[in-house]
């Protein structure tokens, strides 16, 4: 089993300035809030739909979309809250859909899974693995058609390039140099299983480059790092560079899906996960920006109390939201009216 | 007006939807391919530029996800399939993702995308390619079906697919393509969910889709030589379906046979009997009549094939069958 051994993040400060800095973390402070208060109400039984965590990854997220405008696409998947919150969605709307509610960013129909904010390009996430790849490319298609200039971004993790419509969709991508960055999220596991057991070689980034893609292999847990190469491959992409693939190094603590570790099940092993759990990208990086003087202890206990509130709110918005209406089941089948 | 072949109308729809629509583009593979769309995309390159008029590699489910992500992003994108056993390979994106996106989000993203596929079976093709699983993708919710039978459906429901604010599946069919009629010049629509009576008649009501209502129109001749009167109906859009029209008919005949060149398991024509059914039940002279393919897969050799796909002289039977009973 390779789990990379990386060592810890080494934070590097470039084209940043220290507001920025901590806006990053308090974000992925919230992401991480976010899914940790999940995982206690799914072991509660008050959420039922089934949640993918995020927590362990929040830095690729981050920084990526802090490297993305406002009106650029993101596109994700089943394991898509911290994408959603990193663009800017909100997060009460997100934890109302996550409870069913009709003030649900998705109004109840899409849980857990999907995901939506177009005001701030969140056009969508598709639970079926692979399934926004494709979708992806068509908004960098619409917008190299227009010659707008945005982006698109899609995340997507290490087994997705085992699906052939990856394979389609990079392939259109490089062919037609199109302004979009495939954002691979290695987090090791493809549900239960092991990147080592399904691929013959540990080669996503070449893979990519063969359909002709500029890609790159960054620490996905370092959020400095991940900014410095999406801001690259936004750079590129905005001035017609064609595509770019960032294979970002990461782990999901929590299982493939729900609140356990599937260290129970016998898929992952405690050193494994303790070693990861050590390299938490929010801890290395506080800690930095404490080192650095650029946060207080006193600053980021008030920020720990922010997001703990924050994310109290978004739960009780949640529970006393009501629940969609029956007599409305069938909205939204067709855009001019029911079925 | 001026006469057109139902490929010059499928051509003239593109090139006056290209030229009115910034936001539209054609993308699939063979765009001037002999083999793929025959003539109705010809010309439109030079007219359009490979910009927006886009050959693909042979990736149905990439360039078909490729089409909807466009159409989420504002774009008005007919992707099309010259052969509608090969679109099976994008069912996931069509299904999954571009028919249920506007309901999974809660209405905040539509997918304003058409998807042509096209019907080319004949001359010993084999099942692979000659099959029309209408009934399948008319099953999906969220995804408008459309079916032109003439020159004058073809661009009217191709303009009106394009304008649709939802998926729409259009379905021509090459067996058609040499078919002439009156055209308007300008532009227009034929409005999504609303059939047509093709002729009228008291005795038995025909409804057909697709090359079929040819062979309808055929069959109704023939069956008034024979002294009955059968009135046709082309419903032109699968879903939404304009059932009321079909009501109406069989209410005033009260017999209905169905021509639906498909399958019978789950079929559109037993969707279309279960509704009549519901509605006029103890009001019907027979049963209600299905003329489908044979449930087996489509042969390749000339008699097979000629014993496979039902025509006009299947339908007179099917009426002599409901009148005599």
């Amino acid at each position: 089993m390779s789990t990379y051994n990386l060592p810890d993040p080494v934070f590097s400060i470039k084209n940043i300035g220290t507001d920025e800095m901590i806006h990053l973390l308090a974000t992925m402070m919230r992401i991480r809030q976010f899914e940790e208060t999940i995982a206690d109400l799914v072991t509660d039984g008050k959420i039922i739909t089934p949640c993918h965590l995020y927590t362990g990854q929040e830095a690729v997220a981050m920084g990526v979309c802090y490297a993305l405008n406002k009106d650029d696409y993101v596109f994700g998947n089943h394991r898509s809250h911290g994408h959603y919150i990193a663009k800017g969605g909100d997060v009460k709307a997100a934890m109302a859909e996550i409870f069913g509610k009709a003030t649900g960013c998705s109004k109840g129909r899409g849980g857990s899974m999907h995901l939506c904010s177009p005001k701030h390009g969140i056009m969508g996430t598709s639970s079926i693995v692979s399934g926004s790849m494709a979708i992806a490319v068509g908004s960098a298609l619409a917008e190299s058609i227009r010659g707008s200039g945005r982006v698109t971004a899609v995340f997507h993790g290490d087994g997705v390039p085992e699906e052939g419509i990856w394979h389609e969709a990079a392939n259109l991508a490089g062919l037609k140099r199109l302004p979009i960055i495939f954002v691979c999220e290695n987090n090791l596991y493809c549900t239960h299983m092991s990147l080592d057991k399904r691929r013959v070689y540990d080669n996503l980034a070449e893979v990519a480059s063969a359909h002709g893609f500029s890609s790159k292999v960054i620490d996905g847990n370092n959020v400095l790092d991940v900014f410095y190469a999406a801001q690259d491959a936004v750079n590129k992409a905005r001035s017609g560079k064609g595509p770019i693939f960032l294979e970002c190094r990461t782990y999901r603590w929590r299982g493939h899906v729900g609140p356990n570790y599937d260290v129970d099940l016998g898929l992952r092993n405690q050193d494994e996960l303790d070693a990861w759990i050590n390299r938490c990208p929010i801890k290395h990086f506080a800690k930095f920006l404490i080192e650095k003087g650029i946060l207080s202890e006193e600053q980021l206990n008030t920020m720990i109390s922010n997001v703990a509130n924050e994310i109290d709110e978004a739960v009780s918005y949640a529970i006393t939201s009501p629940y969609p209406d029956p007599v409305e089941l069938a909205n939204y089948v067709f855009k001019d009216g029911n079925i | 007006m001026s006469i057109k072949s139902y490929a010059k109308a499928i051509n003239e729809a593109h090139e006056q939807l290209l030229r009115d629509d910034e936001r539209v583009f054609v993308i699939g593979q063979g765009v001037e391919s002999p083999w793929c769309v025959g003539t109705t995309t010809l010309g439109l390159v030079n007219k359009f530029s490979s910009d927006r008029v886009i050959d693909t590699p042979i990736s149905e489910a990439g360039v078909t996800g490729a089409a909807i992500g466009a159409a989420m992003a504002g774009m008005r994108p007919i992707v099309f399939h010259p052969r509608m056993d090969f679109m099976y390979l994008a069912m996931d994106q069509i299904i999954n993702h571009c028919a249920h996106w506007y309901y999974m989000f809660g209405g905040q993203v539509n997918v304003p995308v058409t998807i042509r596929g096209i019907v080319n079976r004949g001359n010993e093709q084999a099942t692979q390619h000659s099959q029309s699983p209408y009934a399948m993708y008319a099953h999906i919710p969220g995804l408008k079906v459309v079916c032109p039978a003439s020159p004058y459906e073809a661009k009217g429901l191709l303009v009106a697919a394009v304008r649709d604010d939802n998926p729409v599946l259009y379905i021509d069919d090459r067996w058609l393509y040499m078919l002439e009629e009156e055209v308007p010049d300008e532009i227009y629509e034929v409005p999504i969910g609303k059939g047509k009576i093709c002729r009228e008649g008291d005795d038995v009501t025909i409804v057909a889709i697709s090359y079929l209502v040819q062979e309808a129109l055929q069959a109704a001749d023939n069956l008034g030589d024979k002294g009955i009167s059968a009135e046709v109906i082309d419903p032109r859009t699968l879903k939404p379906l304009d059932i009321g029209l079909i009501i109406d008919s069989v209410r005033k005949t009260r017999r209905l046979v169905v021509a639906d060149g498909d399958w019978p398991c789950c079929s559109f024509a037993e969707h279309i009997a279960t509704l009549v059914y519901n509605e006029l039940f103890s009001h019907l002279k027979s049963p209600v009549k299905c003329i489908n393919f044979p449930d087996t897969p489509i042969p390749a050799s000339t008699p097979l094939e000629k014993a496979f796909f039902p025509n006009y002289k299947d339908i007179v039977r099917g009426v002599l069958d409901v009148v005599n009973q």
